[in-house]
């Protein structure tokens, strides 16, 4: 039915496929609500700047520790800044950076693994211990040490993060490429000729692709919670920049002055963000792995 | 294969993968664009008093003969000077290295005691609300910050309700001491582990376990619920398939309690795959812990690292990664040896 429905308009079109996905079941509607999830929180991180009340930054808007109130909603801090303010600005540098973290990510992981795996031989295990190493280590460690050697910045804490996310995607698709390159069609296409680089581009890449897109959604969950972590050490961008990562940093020591709302906001928006990409990833793998399908 | 041969096969892969670890940790702090004796001083130190601090850390040889120096004094477990006052890092490093031992083990056992429980009480109830709600609950452990929600049991249990205490390892003075035996011809031996549970029993002082399990209480229940997801969802997957088999028939055929066939008998089932998942997760386990203890100021080697980074101390930071790195290879090294040890396909 939904092939047959000519959408008009390149506004209705997207809604009438995210629709559509309800159809799908359970997995479906994970996706949807992630999707909003996640379009909503940017949605309000660009209109930031329009529609809080206050300038984030800006101190003694109100009293030292108020608690929710009609004037601010979320309370102020500890210096007297608007929380709700904050919350509305507080996820342009963690979304910055996951997304740019998913990028570099795709960027080098995707063509190492297609690489390594279809040329095989020394390289490909070399490559491939490398890539099992750095997957085997304790993330965020590798990420601080990697952090805190190029400094502060959304670059340097996007490629800190991205190096340690590689390893997924290169091993996503090196698994799916071994199993690809077997099949008849590959063979077909090797026996008429085509070049090393056409196979993998036009034959093998298309059929990886949508495993990579699951990963890429789970890697956006964890880049965001692993900024915020290098953000709560002490290692986020500049402290004049709203962040929730920062906002629990200093809220985490003023915890004896009982105002639960200083932490409480921002932390909720965290979890919403990492929510929204776990829920589209959890559902994508449903849909597109429905053999793995939980209880089936 | 016998069991000897995959051990040594096992151990021999675990050379090239522990000198990759290494290396990495060098290159990323020695290596990459930014001098960790620049950094330490932020730039603003006389040249001559850098040139001397470089030279009083090894720092001013070349850059392949400080990776040999490196390497070398690894094997003599020897970890190079502290930036801050050149006392040994390692010294440092082994002091701190069993409050985290201790935070990892009762993390990992809330952790899979809480995994296990909900996800046989999921499976149970397939596709009921209660199963769905466990669903929902791993995949929310997921995306909660290990630090935000370490903050919020410390502001509701710490600060509003005053139950627990909100951050150290134990109140002052009331440290363990260990035993002290006293062996004929030997003379007394000092038995401490430094983890502060056994210390305390090896002490006999009960009031000391009760303290070091309280201040242990709200660390260990934040780092295990956070890491639980993962256990909840592989113990619900096993024992639904587990549940179907024809043994489980058999079982119920002969009127054996419920309760006994699910942890009696389909619940062995599951053990490999969740011992080899607390293997992979151990990696995970860390990288909390590095969070939990900065949260709950637990004086571990999370901590630790994030003290020196406030120092800008790199060579501690080098040295409290790297052992983090043999840690991690170590681990994964008893877990496939205990697999294989479990399950002789492996070795096959």
């Amino acid at each position: 039915m939904e092939e047959t429905e000519k959408p008009k308009g390149i506004l209705v079109w997207p809604i009438v496929k995210l629709a559509s996905l309800t159809k799908k079941g359970w997995p479906g509607w994970t996706v949807l609500i992630g999707l909003i999830i996640v379009i909503s929180i940017v949605i309000m991180t660009i209109l930031a700047p329009y529609i809080s009340p206050y300038d984030p930054n800006a101190l003694n808007t109100g009293p030292i520790f108020g608690p929710p109130c009609p004037a601010h909603p979320f309370g102020t801090n500890h210096l007297g800044q608007d929380m709700f303010s904050r919350v509305l600005w507080g996820g342009s540098t963690m979304l910055q950076v996951a997304l740019l973290s998913v990028l570099i990510c795709f960027a080098v992981g995707v063509p190492i693994g297609l690489f390594s795996s279809y040329i095989g031989g020394n390289l490909d295990k070399v490559i491939s211990l490398i890539m099992d190493s750095i997957y085997a280590f304790p993330g965020l460690i590798l990420a601080i040490a990697i952090a805190v050697m190029l400094g502060r910045g959304v670059v340097n804490m996007a490629l800190s993060i991205a190096v340690i996310y590689i390893p997924s995607y290169f091993r996503i698709v090196r698994s799916q490429v071994l199993t690809i390159k077997e099949m008849t069609y590959v063979e077909a296409a090797r026996a008429i000729g085509a070049k090393k680089r056409t196979i993998l581009a036009r034959y093998i890449l298309p059929n990886v692709i949508p495993s990579i897109v699951t990963v890429a959604t789970i890697n956006f969950a964890d880049a965001v919670l692993t900024a915020a972590g290098l953000t709560f050490l002490g290692w986020g961008v500049e402290v004049d920049v709203p962040d929730w990562g920062w906002d629990l940093y200093y809220g985490r020591q003023y915890l004896p002055s009982r105002a639960w709302w200083i932490i409480f906001f921002p932390g909720l928006m965290i979890i919403l963000l990492a929510l929204g990409f776990t829920f589209i990833g959890e559902g994508l793998s449903e849909i597109l792995n429905p053999r793995l399908r939980e209880g089936e | 294969m016998t069991l000897r041969t995959y051990i040594i096969t096992r151990v021999l892969l675990t050379i090239p993968m522990v000198l990759f670890l290494l290396t990495t940790v060098f290159v990323v702090i020695r290596v990459l664009p930014g001098d960790p004796v620049l950094l330490h001083f932020e730039k603003r130190a006389d040249p001559q008093v850098i040139e001397e601090f470089r030279h009083k850390l090894g720092l001013d040889k070349p850059i392949w003969e400080q990776y040999i120096d490196y390497l070398a004094g690894l094997l003599r477990l020897d970890f190079g000077k502290s930036m801050q006052d050149f006392s040994p890092v390692a010294q440092q490093i082994f002091s701190a290295f069993p409050a985290t031992l201790e935070l990892a083990i009762f993390s990992m056992l809330v952790a899979v005691g809480v995994g296990i429980f909900l996800g046989v009480e999921a499976a149970r109830s397939y596709n009921t609300p209660k199963d769905h709600a466990i669903r929902v609950f791993g995949i929310v452990t997921y995306a909660i910050p290990v630090f935000f929600l370490g903050i919020v049991l410390q502001m509701v249990f710490g600060i509003m309700l005053g139950w627990l205490p909100t951050g150290g390892r134990t109140y002052p003075g009331m440290e363990p001491q260990g035993a002290y035996i006293t062996l004929p011809g030997v003379g007394t031996i000092h038995l401490a582990t430094g983890l502060y549970t056994i210390d305390s029993i090896l002490e006999g002082n009960p009031a000391k376990l009760i303290q070091a399990l309280r201040y242990l209480c709200l660390p260990s229940i934040t780092l295990g619920l956070v890491l639980s997801g993962i256990f909840v969802r592989l113990t619900r997957n096993n024992m639904l398939e587990t549940l179907r088999m024809d043994f489980i028939t058999a079982a119920k055929a002969r009127g054996l309690k419920e309760r006994v066939i699910i942890y009696g008998y389909a619940l062995k089932n599951s053990f490999l795959p969740i011992l080899t998942m607390m293997g992979l997760q151990f990696a995970t386990l860390l990288s909390g812990a590095v969070l939990t203890e900065t949260t709950f100021s637990w004086p571990g080697l999370g901590r630790y690292i994030f003290t020196r980074i406030g120092f800008r101390d790199y060579t501690a930071i080098q040295g409290a990664i790297t052992v983090f790195a043999i840690l991690v290879a170590a681990v994964s090294l008893v877990v496939d040896i205990l697999y294989a040890y479990l399950d002789p396909r492996i070795r096959l």
